[in-house]
Order: structure tokens, then sequence, then C-alpha cells
């Protein structure tokens, strides 16, 4: 079986910046895997301003940001970059096996590095009740289809949840034409940040509603309307406050949940010399303090393959 | 007359105190940083952001190809921006940085790509 000293999983910016790092700091013989096509992970459809203001003291788009780290990785021939490569399968003793176009491969690593990013939690994870029609997305996947394949997804939106993805997504469906009748969060505050209220939300005049919850959705092969009501301290409906949206489009914004399948497929806890980065071990809001935390992941990857040899 | 704002420079999120008089802001305060203060008087006087959009690529790998303004533009430019924008199409390999419009809608600013697209 194929040897590799180190190998990373996912090639956003956690797999990146835990590359460049265990190279600083001697690692030597790298395979960065990436299910996509493109380096950058979830950065390259975030073409929004508001990446790196820590780490670059810039203000960069994600595009930008992952641009930045594709050159390095690029600039150092000891990362091997492999694209279209899915990892399937780990067990406890780092035996990864990853399949890419006309291949399935097994390789025996020295060290890992687990940097396989986060996926959005769903409709089904929060109970909004009623029918099941086309047109509810989670708002991620609608960034996707808009700012990757040039789809809009609907033309009249209400937006669950005020997690920084909807509000981004918010400004996004109304610039490129379409309407956004509603934001509408259980909680009292925005969960995202206040900029991306702002900016997003109150800069094009869309109603906000805190502590308000979608109570169902109606539509027979499409969305056709929403119930609202308003929710007391406790969460609870309060009567008599229901009323209808007429939308096309719901959009679910109600968080992030660590990606670690392989792991929990591995089965024990802890296995020596696998480390997990960036969003796969909890979800940052800020690509800055990711990237930080994979270069120190990076770092202990590399110290832990000095040590055992 | 004090009117209170978000500052939205970065994630820090400063609360704004704007001591406004005839439509002029004459003292920021609450701001953490020297952009709280020039972002509160734009607020004001004239709000800008930087816009952010895709244009549709043709003949290359990638479909659409994310772009924004190189500096913020005036709020009330924005759609007529974003008009102008769907308009283009991006024929030719683009790098990271690449001006795409010179002096967009004569705004004086640049349109630039904001991915390499081949
Ligand atoms: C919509 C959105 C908006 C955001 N806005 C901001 C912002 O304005 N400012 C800011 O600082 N931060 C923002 N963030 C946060 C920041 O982008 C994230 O913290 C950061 O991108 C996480 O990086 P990551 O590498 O851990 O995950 P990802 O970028 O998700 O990368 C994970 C990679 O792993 C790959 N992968 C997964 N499983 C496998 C497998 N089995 N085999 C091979 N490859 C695999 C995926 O394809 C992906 O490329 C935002 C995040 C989101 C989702």
């Amino acid at each position: 079986m194929l040897e590799r000293d180190l190998v990373i999983v996912g090639a956003g910016p956690a797999g990146m910046a835990a590359a460049v790092s265990a190279y600083e700091h001697g690692a030597r013989d790298i395979l960065l895997l990436e299910r996509d096509q493109y380096l950058g992970g979830i950065l390259n459809q975030c073409i929004h301003t508001g990446f790196g203001l820590n780490y670059f003291k810039e203000v960069l788009t994600g595009p930008e940001y992952a641009d930045r780290f594709i050159k390095k990785v690029r600039a150092i021939d000891k990362i091997e970059v492999s694209l279209k490569s899915i990892a399937v399968h780990l067990t406890q003793d780092k035996i990864l096996t990853f399949i890419k176009p006309g291949a399935i491969q097994k390789i025996k690593a020295r060290a890992l590095i687990m940097a396989t990013g986060a996926r959005e939690r769903t409709r089904e994870m929060i109970h909004i009740p009623g029918d099941r029609p086309a047109g509810v997305f989670s708002a991620g996947l609608a960034q996707k289809l808009i700012n990757i394949e040039g789809l809009l997804p609907g033309k009249v939106a209400v937006i669950v949840g005020s997690g920084d993805i909807g509000l981004i997504m918010a400004r996004r469906f109304i610039l490129e034409g379409a309407k956004v009748k509603a934001v509408i969060e259980i909680q009292k505050q925005s969960r995202g940040l206040m900029r991306n209220v702002v900016q997003c939300v109150e800069d094009f005049g869309i109603p906000f509603y805190l502590s308000h919850k979608i109570s169902r959705i109606y539509g027979k092969n499409r969305v056709e309307r929403v119930d609202v009501v308003k929710v007391d301290e406790n969460l609870e409906e309060i009567p008599g406050s229901k009323f209808q949206i007429e939308c096309d489009t719901v959009l679910v914004s109600v968080g992030l949940i660590p990606e670690n399948e392989l792991m929990e497929m591995a089965g024990t806890p802890s296995i020596p010399g696998l480390f997990v980065c960036g969003n796969a071990s909890k979800i940052y809001d800020l690509v800055d303090s990711a990237t930080r935390d994979s270069e120190k992941a990076g770092k202990m990857a590399a110290e832990y393959l000095r040590n055992s040899r | 007359m004090i009117k209170n704002l978000i500052c939205i420079e970065c994630p820090k999120s400063c609360a704004l105190a704007l001591d406004i008089e005839n439509c002029r802001v004459v003292k920021v305060s609450g701001n953490q940083c020297p952009k709280g203060e020039d972002y509160g008087k734009a607020e004001i006087e004239n709000p800008l952001r930087i816009l952010t959009a895709t244009v549709l690529c043709q003949g290359l790998s990638l479909k659409m190809a994310p772009v924004r303004t190189d500096k913020p533009i005036p709020k009330a430019k924005i759609q007529e921006a974003v008009s102008e924008i769907r308009k283009m199409r991006i024929g030719r390999v683009v790098q990271s940085g690449d001006i795409l419009a010179r002096d967009f809608l004569g705004l004086g600013v640049n349109l630039i790509a904001t991915r390499e697209c081949g």
C-alpha cells in the first residue's frame, strides 16, 4: 500500500493553511485531497467582502482570500494537490480510501489532517411543518446556485433564520432582481453580524421579524406561501399573531454543523497523528481565525511526524 | 442631533454616535478605529458600499466570474451598476485583480475580477 507522510482532506482555507504551515514546519511529503475541481472550498461562493481583515489587514472577498492561499500552495512543490478526489473511508490505522476519476486509491497516512468543512442544517432539522413543495433551499445552496452556477433559484423569497449566510443571500437575491419579503428569526436578536443586518437587510428595506417563526409552508408543486407567527420568551407561538406571506422560495439559514463522517467511521474519538481543523472542528464566523488555528494543526502534524520517526 | 449607527467596516460592528448639524457630521464617537469616523461621516453625507456581483463567462471553464468595485460607490448608484454588470460578458482568461471596466460608470472606481477564470 502507498504510504504518505501527511494527507490532508479538504482544500478550503483550513486545509490550505494547514498544508502550507506543515511544509513550513518541516513536512516534505504532503498530499492535499479536494473533492471539488478547484481549491478554495466555501470561499469560492462567498463573493461578498469581509474576509481577511485580521490576517491580511485588507478587506477581501472570499475568492480573493482563497487566491492568496492557492498561490502559496501552488508554489510549494512538496504539496501534491489532487482535485476531484473524495475521501470515502478511514480506519483507525489512518488508512484512507479516496475516489478520483477512474480510480479508487487506498493510502496509509503517517499523519492526517481533516479539514472537511461543514454542512448546512436543513429544514428537516428545525421541523417546519406543512407541504413539501419545491422551492425550499438552504441558504448556502442558493448561494452556490447563484454565484457559481449563475442560476436564480426563485423570484420572491422569505428567509428563515438570520445567520450570516441568510443575510448575505437577502442582498444577493435583490441585486439579482428577485424580491425578498422578509427575514424571520425566532430569537430576539440577529444571529448574524450587525454589519450584515445593516448592509444586507436595512439597506434594502427588507422587513426583519425578530421573535417570529415560520409555522407552516404551503404549496402544491412550488412554494406558494408561508404562515408566520410571533413567539414569546419560551419560543412558544403567541395565539392570534399569525399572518401569511406569499412567496415562491424559502431560504433556510439556520447554521452549520461540522462535517466529520470519516472520523465517525474510524470509530475511536482520538487517533494518534490525526488532527482536525477549520469548520470541521468547530464553526468559525471568521475565516481569519480558521486559518490561524489550521496553521497550528499543520505545525502539530509536522511535529508529530518528526517525533514519530 | 445625535444619530446612532452601527459601523460595518469590520466584524467588530462598533456602535457609533454621530453628532449631526445641518446634514453634516461634526463629531463621531464610539468608534474603535479611524475607519469608524470615515464610515460615520460618509454614511450621513454620501453613503458608500463596495459592490460585489458576478459576470457571465463565455467559452471559459468557469460559468460565473465574481467581480467587485475596487473602491466603494454611492449606494444610490448600486442598481444602475448592477444592471450594467448584468450586460457584461467575459470571454478571455482573467486573473484575480484584473480590471474589467476602468472608471466604471464614470464613478472613479474600477470593476475588477476577484477570481482567476480560465
Ligand atoms: C456562506 C458563508 C459566508 C461566510 N462569510 C464570511 C465572512 O464574511 N467573513 C469571514 O471571515 N468568514 C466568513 N465565513 C466563514 C469562513 O468562510 C469559514 O470559516 C471558512 O471558509 C471555513 O473553512 P474550511 O476550510 O474549514 O471549510 P470549507 O471552506 O468548507 O472547506 C472544506 C473543503 O473540504 C472539501 N471536502 C469535504 N469533504 C471532503 C471529502 N470527503 N473528500 C475531499 N474533500 C472534501 C470540500 O469540498 C471543501 O472544499 C462564511 C462562511 C459561509 C459558509
